[in-house]
């Protein structure tokens, strides 16, 4: 693939205009609040956008292609089933005690429901997990134009992250967001060209079933059996695995997600954060995963072989030198670029949040003035892209970069979600019963995979196992927590006041108009999706 | 929506750069193309998609012009 001058017109003028949103907002950067957490001013639809693009970084966009690719329609249950389902849950049911309790952080809302040890827990491993993601991601895009472009990693590596630290040093959470909301914007506009002229070639929805193998364009017909499907799941894998406990570990508890609705003006439009994410949420998959499909339908398989290997990552790629020419291409590339950095950039601002508020602010030192926590944060943003870059020489030879992510988020919110669970939902859940629920959890899914690389426990895939990991991590923190909190003293009712459901005044949207309420949005939205899900069964 | 507090109201930056994409993407497919087309599809991608990019940039502009008129 060659760019012409065109192409770098089009990266140069993104690059601009992401400096220049970063310098305007750095006058409004006055104090701690306003760079961590946008002042709490940020309206719903620029938090849902942001919500949802926080999650659209181009290893989604290029792993999903992939996967749709290697396995078809099944990758839909990545948002019909894995996303949509939390997102409705995290708006309604989470979101009045993240955005209630007055919590910065996620690691914050543990402290206030549990003690500092299960905050540490979380706020440490979230740091460590935050800033790795980060560096796989610089790696990744990385390798990509590398391979794509033949531009020096080297170079790609070090410019991406320092246009990435100017911006977030400059302008913080809001710049972070801002920015996702126009890479958003851009994939659309970079991709939607490609998925119809692919799917065009294949010959429409017919001609795709005619040139994939069998089982490539269902969702549920296959999941019988973990062998009647190219994924080797069974549909309880996939319910309990992903719709459940993967699903709602990443959305109802990550704090790079959480981060963007708790930067909302008020509580309804936290609310609303996820569930008007989840409207352009519903429609990815066809604008990456069907044309992933049309790659692997209309391409000569030949050309996905990287090293001799079959690369499904290529999809997205291959299918860019194939259909677009001089300039549309500077489109397509500065949209994955935009992605890349937006997603670095994502983590960057979660980590300097979680570090600041949850680990220096705590620990390390307590009671300083606001400028202080704020020059802090800034430094913090500089180490975290230092760290990231660290990481990037690190991150190494994964085939599929999205069982790579699922692998970690297998580890640190798998349990998590049971700890949420127990801990908004039912009193009695103790501090203790919290804190080593978690650790067993976590404990469970790091032997599970102990016993998977050393080939005591198989599966059909690696996905098969991630999910199977998922579900014992989460069992075992559930029990673990259930139990030890019955054998412990639980906290006294008036402490938990705002963060427990029975002991919260919900909050009410009848002065409302019918449309404009969290419950109206997410009915509609729930409806969309088993009627997506349905149709494509 | 405003700006209120935050500075920069986000249709602006998304406005404009949408708007200079469009238009330089519009103006290549147009002039400097040289007659460059797609693959099996018999339009000039570069100027159609550019104008569809332009459209898009001009109404976010429009709509963050009428809101800080508003304010």
């Amino acid at each position: 693939m060659h760019l012409s001058w065109i192409d770098y017109v089009m990266i140069a003028v993104y690059c601009a205009f992401v400096l220049g949103v970063g310098f305007k907002l750095k006058k409004s950067m006055r104090t701690s609040l306003d760079f961590f957490l946008s002042g709490r001013k940020i309206p719903a639809w620029i938090t849902g956008l942001a919500f949802i693009s926080a999650n659209l970084g181009a290893l989604e966009v290029m792993g999903m292609a992939a996967s749709g690719a290697e396995y078809g329609m099944l990758t839909c249950h990545f948002y019909w089933l894995g996303a949509i389902p939390a997102m409705i849950f995290v708006g309604l049911a989470m979101m009045p005690f993240y955005y209630g309790s007055r919590a910065r952080s996620v690691p914050e809302y543990l402290r206030l429901r549990f003690d500092e040890k299960t905050r540490a827990l979380n706020a440490i491993t979230f740091a460590v997990m935050t800033v790795l993601a980060s560096g796989i991601n610089l790696y990744a895009m990385a390798l990509l134009f590398k391979l794509m472009l033949g531009w020096s990693i080297h170079a790609t590596i070090l410019l991406s992250a320092l246009v990435v630290l100017v911006y977030t040093f400059l302008g913080g959470l809001t710049s972070s967001i801002y920015n996702e909301v126009l890479q958003f914007f851009l994939i659309v506009f970079g991709i939607f060209p490609l998925a119809v002229m692919s799917v065009a070639e294949a010959g429409g929805w017919h001609g795709l079933a005619a040139r994939l193998p069998a089982g490539f364009m269902h969702t549920w017909s296959n999941l019988g059996h973990a062998s009647a499907n190219p994924m080797g799941v069974d549909w309880f894998q996939m319910v309990a695995g992903l719709g459940f406990v993967l699903s709602f570990g990443y959305w109802c508890t990550d704090f790079l997600v959480v981060q963007r609705a708790l930067a909302a003006q008020d509580m309804n439009a936290a609310q609303r954060t996820p569930l008007i994410a989840a409207v352009p949420k519903m429609f990815i998959p066809f604008l990456v995963i069907i044309p992933g499909m049309a790659a692997w339908a209309v391409l000569p398989h030949a050309s996905f072989l990287v090293q001799g290997k079959v690369d499904y990552n290529m999809a997205l790629p291959l299918l860019l030198a194939r259909y677009y020419p001089a300039g549309m291409l500077g489109v397509g590339i500065t949209a994955l670029l935009a992605s890349f950095m937006s997603g670095m950039a994502g983590n960057v601002t979660a980590f300097n949040t979680v570090w600041t508020y949850d680990i220096y602010y705590s620990y390390i030192k307590p009671g300083a003035n606001d400028e202080h926590y704020l020059m802090m944060g800034k430094i913090a943003t500089v180490a975290g892209v230092v760290i990231s870059i660290a990481a990037a020489y690190v991150a190494l030879q994964f085939a599929n970069i999205m069982d790579y992510l699922q692998l970690i988020f297998s580890f640190v919110n798998a349990p998590l979600f049971a700890t949420f669970l127990l801990g908004m939902f039912w009193k009695r859940t103790t501090a203790n019963g919290a804190f080593w629920g978690l650790v067993g959890g976590t404990t469970a899914a790091a032997l599970h995979y102990f016993a998977t690389v050393h080939g005591w426990l198989t599966y059909r895939s690696q996905m098969a196992g991630n999910f199977d990991r998922a579900i014992d991590a989460w069992t075992v923190c559930f029990v673990l927590t259930l139990l030890i909190s019955l054998f412990t003293r639980p906290r006294e009712e008036s402490e938990l006041h705002g963060l427990v459901y029975s002991l919260t005044q919900k909050p009410s949207y009848r002065h409302l108009g019918f449309l404009r309420r969290p419950a109206t949005l997410a009915i509609a939205v729930g409806i969309l999706t088993i009627v997506l899900n349905v149709v494509f069964r | 929506m405003s700006a209120d507090g935050i500075g920069l109201d986000v249709r602006w930056p998304i406005g404009l750069l949408f708007s200079a994409m469009g238009a330089a993407l519009a103006i290549f497919g147009a002039f400097f193309a040289n007659g460059q087309k797609v693959w099996r599809i018999w339009i000039d991608l570069d100027l159609w998609w550019g104008l569809v990019t332009l459209i898009f940039g001009l109404a976010m502009i429009w709509a963050a012009s009428r809101a800080s008129h508003h304010e």
